[in-house]
């Protein structure tokens, strides 16, 4: 696990992937969490793309997706699932190590 | 394990379709394959062959059945698949080229993910359609998809999850096997027996003695008859093999055409001049006593009849086989050239009964012979129960198939029957004790026939011996003393000889004697006539003596009275 990962002079820049399944209600919120947690805790410092597997069926297989909704962290490594609808905001920071300190 | 004859309704079958595996045997104990556009759970433990099961389905549709599969292992990967079944002889990757196969690789690594929230499976379902559509496949594995409870966690949108992709599966009109690892007092470790349930088959891998036997039971098939006891599987190069045993009826044909024993005095021995056509023949016999000869011996009678011969051998690789029987005159090796011999040999400890049992099974499907050979069924050692269960099925097979089988037993010498000879012995139809008798420091091989079916079989003791030019019938020796065999028969016959002569010596001896006799009494009846006439002539001669003296006293009297007379 990587605690202090990058130089401060060059902050990790997040790539981050989020599988979705149309507009589903649970997809819909996970978009809504996301959203939030990227405004809060990444300072515009990111790259999320969300992908539907309705339409990106391949996409599946490329990233191992087998729940839905999924967050993958592809960058910085290591490579990070957080699965669900995002609701619990510690859980998702945990995943992004952007844990708090208490 | 007891024997079925329930008479199965196969008419009742018709009404649910079903898509047939193309594995031996399982597509008969299932009457046609699994239920067609249902789900069917397969559950054992580790190393049962569940993957190999699921493969062999999918790759006899895409192979045989012209129906494209999809294989979605949560285990293995996809390269590590192909390697596995490539020893199957499966060439897994030109399917996947050829557009019949599509593997997917579902891999979950616990540690790289994190639960937030609420989730469903759909990238599985989504996943899952993508791979049937882009072949439009008709069968699909999922193996294990229990290891998705690893990566998860027993939840309970999990088991809903799980509840509606069957529920998904049976909709999209797939035939699919799902996989599940073996629990504890049920079927599936997590439980999804209760989500499958129109078709459960459960494999099992048991060591018994050290001896390892894989076995497949349907547990449940709805809407449909199925065997119900546990049937032995075979994995080995040439695929999966079940053994389907329930169908050993009794209503095997019979034939009354008698086929020859290959050794003519023993032709001779049984009433019909061989035995019948399908029956089975036990030959027992002490080590030595010639049993594999007897049976080579049948077996180049009926090739030379132009008949096809399997011949398992436990106990002689087939290059000593044919060398030794060389050597009693019996030429195997052209047989075997001209395809009709076929020989199968391996040792009995290499697997477990069931196993053994598989494997001829299906030797004898691919050989199609009309003579078997086993040599010997003595040499399977185990539970009593275990190899009595597999003799009556072998038994059984060739008796279905019209097969006439030879078995032979060693027997050991202080036991009159050995556990094979004992639990094959009522199945068999003839039966062909060999055995040797020892006396005056050499050994004398005899053969009696202890049973023989529908036949007037002689039921003397033979000797035979084995000559350069085969098995060699003798007459023997019925005497006084029992049954006589070797130098003790030739002995007996010099001392019969011998003790003629002596009869007549004494004969002659005694009417010697009897003249003598004859002569000595007529000597003393002379010597005593003799003496009663001495005696007479004695008595005669003193009669004279009185007379005379009588007369002279007269007449002295005569002249004193005249002297006297002139004195009165």
């Amino acid at each position: 696990m990587d605690h202090d990962s990058a130089p401060p002079a060059n902050p990790p820049r997040y790539k981050l992937r989020l599988f979705i399944t149309g507009s589903t209600p649970r997809s819909t919120a996970a978009i809504q969490n996301m959203r939030r947690i990227c405004a809060e805790h990444l300072q515009g410092d990111y790259d999320l793309e969300v992908i539907d597997v309705y339409q990106h069926p391949d996409a599946t297989r490329d990233y191992q997706i087998v729940a839905t909704p999924t967050l993958v962290k592809v960058l910085p490594e290591p490579l990070r699932k957080i699965i669900g609808d995002l609701s619990d905001s510690e859980r998702v920071l945990a995943g992004l190590n952007l844990a708090q300190e208490p | 394990m007891g024997k079925q004859h329930r008479p199965i309704d196969t008419d009742l079958d018709l009404a649910l379709p079903k898509t047939p595996t193309g594995i031996d045997g399982l597509d008969e104990l299932t009457f046609g394959g699994l239920p067609t556009g249902r789900p069917t759970l397969m559950c054992g433990s580790a190393g049962c062959g569940k993957t190999l099961f699921g493969m062999t389905f999918l790759v006899n549709g895409a192979r045989r059945f012209g129906e494209a599969g999809v294989f979605m292992s949560f285990e293995e990967r996809a390269h590590d698949l192909s390697v596995n079944v490539a020893s199957l002889g499966y060439d897994i990757d030109a399917l996947v080229a050829d557009g019949k196969l599509v593997i997917d690789h579902v891999h979950i690594e616990r540690a790289e993910i994190e639960l937030s929230g609420e989730y469903d499976l759909e990238g599985v379902f989504v996943r899952l359609n993508h791979a049937i559509d882009s072949v439009g496949a008709k069968r699909v594995v999922l193996d294990t998809i229990e290891a998705l409870f690893g990566g998860l966690e027993d939840s309970a949108i999990l088991r809903a999850e799980l509840r509606r992709l069957f529920a998904w599966l049976k909709d999209k009109g797939v035939t699919a096997i799902i996989t599940g690892e073996r629990g504890d007092g049920q079927l599936t470790r997590y439980g999804i027996e209760e989500y499958v349930s129109d078709c459960v088959l459960l494999l099992d891998n048991r060591v018994i003695d050290q001896v390892t036997t894989r076995r497949l039971r349907v547990v449940k098939y709805r809407g449909s008859a199925h065997g119900t006891n546990e049937y032995p599987f075979l994995i080995d190069e040439e695929g999966i093999s079940v053994l389907p045993i329930t169908s050993a009826g009794l209503a095997h044909p019979i034939s009354r055409e008698a086929i020859s024993s290959g050794v003519q005095g023993l032709d001779a021995m049984l009433g019909i001049n061989g035995f019948f056509r399908g029956s089975s023949v036990l030959l027992s016999g002490l080590a030595g006593t010639g049993k594999s000869t007897f049976a080579t011996a049948f077996v180049d009678a009926a090739c030379r009849r132009g008949e096809r011969c399997l011949f398992f051998a436990f106990e002689e690789s087939p290059e000593q086989i044919m060398r030794n029987m060389s050597s009693v005159g019996i030429n195997m090796q052209t047989h075997v050239d001209s395809g009709l011999l076929q020989f199968e040999a391996a040792r009995p400890s290499l697997y477990g009964f069931e196993m053994h049992l598989a494997r001829m099974n299906r030797d004898i499907e691919r050989f199609d012979p009309s003579v078997v050979v086993v040599d010997p069924i003595s040499a399977f050692r185990g539970p009593s129960a275990e190899i009595h269960a597999t003799l009556i099925r072998l038994a059984d097979i060739c008796k279905s198939k019209g097969i006439t089988a030879m078995f032979t037993s060693l027997s050991t010498a202080n036991e009159q029957m050995n556990e094979g000879e004992r639990s094959v012995s009522s199945l068999m139809d003839t039966w062909i004790s060999l055995s040797d008798i020892e006396a005056n420091g050499e050994r004398n091989r005899v053969l009696y026939l202890l049973k023989s079916r529908g036949m007037n079989h002689s039921k003397q003791l033979r000797e035979y011996r084995l000559t350069s030019h085969g098995v060699d019938m003798v007459d023997a020796y019925v005497g006084p003393e029992g049954v006589l065999t070797g130098t003790a028969r030739v002995a007996q016959e010099a001392r019969e000889r011998e003790a003629g002569v002596v009869r007549q010596q004494a004969i002659d001896r005694r009417r010697r004697e009897l003249a003598r006799k004859r002569a000595a009494i007529e000597r003393e009846v002379a010597e005593r006539m003799s003496a009663l006439e001495a005696e007479e002539s004695e008595v005669a001669m003193m009669l004279e003596e009185d007379e005379a003296r009588e007369r002279t006293f007269i007449d002295e009297r005569v002249r004193m009275t005249q002297l006297r007379g002139d004195g009165t």
